[in-house]
């Protein structure tokens, strides 16, 4: 889903701590639909220690024939576009790692993964960390951070949020926040259940696990 | 090619070249016809395992033949996949038990146009039963019960080859475990049909066909049927291909002659597809087998939605297509996984960058090659082969 650009973005150091984080959040055996997932680095962890029965829907053809030549259940396919193809309920967690801001329509992709399945896992380079409020207050310039490496001109980043931002996009679309876990200079912290503005202050990104609620 | 007798128990049927009469056996058209009696040839390669279970099945395209690997015994070439199949290779020999039949209504030893008539009145000629792709799956269905095999864990093709995976999946999806539709569709396209028609009228055009009935009159429709083989041709290649290989390049000539010669590369590059192609292929079967390709729509068969096709479906797929290939474009194939998704099949597909065309199927594509490696070793631990 996301061009090395950008999967550069999500990078906190050489590994996605968030990935490891994710999966552990999944079920072992449970359905999964991992979206941008990559060159499959996640679905590998679902697949072999979660022996989840895992898929993955990836943009770039180069990622999905590594995913492929591994022998991991990929297609190529945009989340902006081809969510609709996918059956009501078809898998049990449906997962969006770092991508959510690389999308067209954030606010349709989530809708179309509740449908898809009734629990989301995303995770999210968050925009209201302080680093990037200052780099914008005191010079006057796009951030460039950790979590947001690249320049505004080249970034696939197109819609990135605050976490505050991002929960009350959860709220209008009737997706319950069950945990957030945010991350900042590589270590994991649970927030007590929905981030406030203090997280909102201080997380370099989060991982968030949504529930769908009545519509 | 040996023929061998129908008892089961017969090793030689397991191995190698191998052709089988099957009597009675019934086999219903889909244009209501029954064949009572085929022939089924096929070859095969590696061995079957103790429990059956290593068996991949290898679907070959229109013009092709059972001689998936190893040397074909008329040209004495190797066959069409041996770049795929053999010890070590992603169809690895060593670990699997490959068949591969060839097609009923075909000319290389299977019950076609070529074969005599029961009650031994000459050969079949237009006679021969109109076919479908599904016609030629429940021949290769006969086949397996003859072997007495259970089931495949693999079911692979190009091209045709491709439309009988899917047939294999969607009919008789109990029996597949795996498939890979490679450079197909789950139908055939208006402008493939068009094309076709343009080959079956050339050689309903020429002369010698006698109304199909050629074989009588000691003639072949060469003509029409070298000219439906050069249309053909140039629908398996991609311009860029053609460019890259003949240009306008002039063929042993300095300038163009102002007639009708071959001045150009191309033209004498086609003449000799067309004139080779005669040599090896029967003009009725070459009608009968694009007929049955044409006449292929697996969503037609379930309602209009392909995705109903495949509903339930347990058969995991790996569908590849080729960048350059216009007469099974990756359209074709992004449609099909879409229905795949609906369906809730575990599906992988890929798309291979080649400026090689259709063809590319045939030929050397390292990343082909990474796919399938990589979709069969993790099919293979899932079904506990390795």
């Amino acid at each position: 889903m996301i061009d090395p650009k950008a999967s550069a973005d999500g990078n906190l150091g050489n590994k996605r701590i968030d990935l490891e984080l994710i999966a552990n959040m999944v079920e072992s055996g449970s359905r999964v639909l991992d979206i941008g997932c990559g060159t499959g680095e996640l679905l590998d962890l679902l697949v072999e220690q979660r022996h989840a029965d895992g898929r993955g829907l990836e943009l770039s053809q180069s990622g999905v024939n590594a995913c492929v030549a591994r022998g991991l259940p990929v297609v190529q396919g945009n989340a902006d576009t081809d969510l609709s193809y996918y059956p009501d309920d078809g898998f049990d967690t449906v997962i969006l790692s770092q991508t959510l801001q690389a999308t067209q329509r954030p606010r349709e992709v989530l809708h179309e993964m509740s449908r898809i399945g009734p629990r989301l896992i995303v995770s999210i380079p968050n925009f209201g960390h302080w680093r990037v409020r200052a780099h914008l207050a005191l010079n006057g310039r796009m951030p460039e951070t950790n979590a947001l490496a690249s320049s505004w001109y080249e970034t696939a980043n197109i819609h990135l949020c605050t976490l505050l931002d991002f929960t009350d996009l959860c709220d209008a679309l009737g997706l319950k926040v069950e945990q957030c876990i945010t991350l900042t200079n590589g270590k994991a912290k649970q927030s007590a259940t929905r981030p406030g503005a203090w997280q909102n202050l201080t997380a370099e990104q989060a991982v968030f696990v949504l529930r769908r609620g009545a519509f | 090619m040996g023929n061998t007798d129908q008892t089961k128990d017969s090793e030689k049927n397991l191995q190698g070249i191998a052709s089988v009469d099957l009597k009675n056996v019934g086999l219903r058209l889909d244009n209501g016809e029954v064949l009572d009696d085929v022939t089924l040839s096929y070859r095969t390669f590696g061995q079957l395992n103790k429990d059956k279970s290593n068996v991949v099945l290898i679907c070959h395209a229109l013009t092709l033949d059972q001689h998936a690997a190893g040397d074909n015994p008329l040209t004495g070439k190797p066959g069409w996949w041996s770049s795929l199949v053999g010890p070590g290779l992603p169809i690895d020999t060593d670990k699997f038990f490959v068949i591969c039949q060839n097609v009923i209504g075909g000319c290389a030893g299977s019950t076609g146009p070529t074969s005599m008539k029961p009650d031994g009145s000459g050969v079949y000629g237009i006679d021969f039963p109109v076919l479908t792709i599904a016609d030629m799956v429940r021949a290769q269905n006969l086949l397996l019960d003859h072997l007495d095999i259970p089931d495949l864990f693999c079911v692979i093709g190009g091209s045709m080859g491709g439309m009988q995976t899917l047939q294999w999946a969607a009919a008789h999806g109990d029996r597949v475990f795996s498939a890979i539709p490679i450079a197909t569709a789950a139908r055939h396209s208006s402008q493939n049909i068009a094309f076709h028609e343009v080959g079956r009228q050339a050689v309903l055009a020429d002369p010698d066909f006698h109304a199909g009935a050629y074989h009588q009159h000691d003639a072949r429709p060469r003509k029409g049927l070298a000219v439906a083989r050069m249309a053909a041709h140039i629908t398996y290649l991609s311009e860029t291909a053609l460019q890259r290989k003949f240009g306008r390049n002039l063929q042993d000539r300095e300038a163009v002659t102002y007639g009708f010669e071959a001045d150009f590369q191309i033209e004498s590059y086609l003449r000799h597809q067309g004139m080779s192609f005669v040599e090896r292929f029967d003009a009725n079967s070459y009608l009968y087998i694009t007929r049955a390709m044409d006449y292929f729509d697996i969503a037609a068969d379930h309602g209009g939605s392909l995705a109903e096709a495949f509903k339930g479906t347990s058969t995991r797929f790996c569908v590849v297509s080729f960048s350059s290939d216009w007469l099974f474009p990756t359209s074709e194939s992004v449609s099909l996984v879409r229905a795949l998704n609906a369906a809730g099949a575990n599906v992988s597909f890929v798309e291979i960058e080649s400026d090689k065309g259709h063809d590319a199927f045939l030929l050397n594509e390292p990343e082909m090659y990474t796919t399938l490696n990589g979709f069969l070793r993790a099919a293979a631990r899932d079904r506990g082969l390795s």
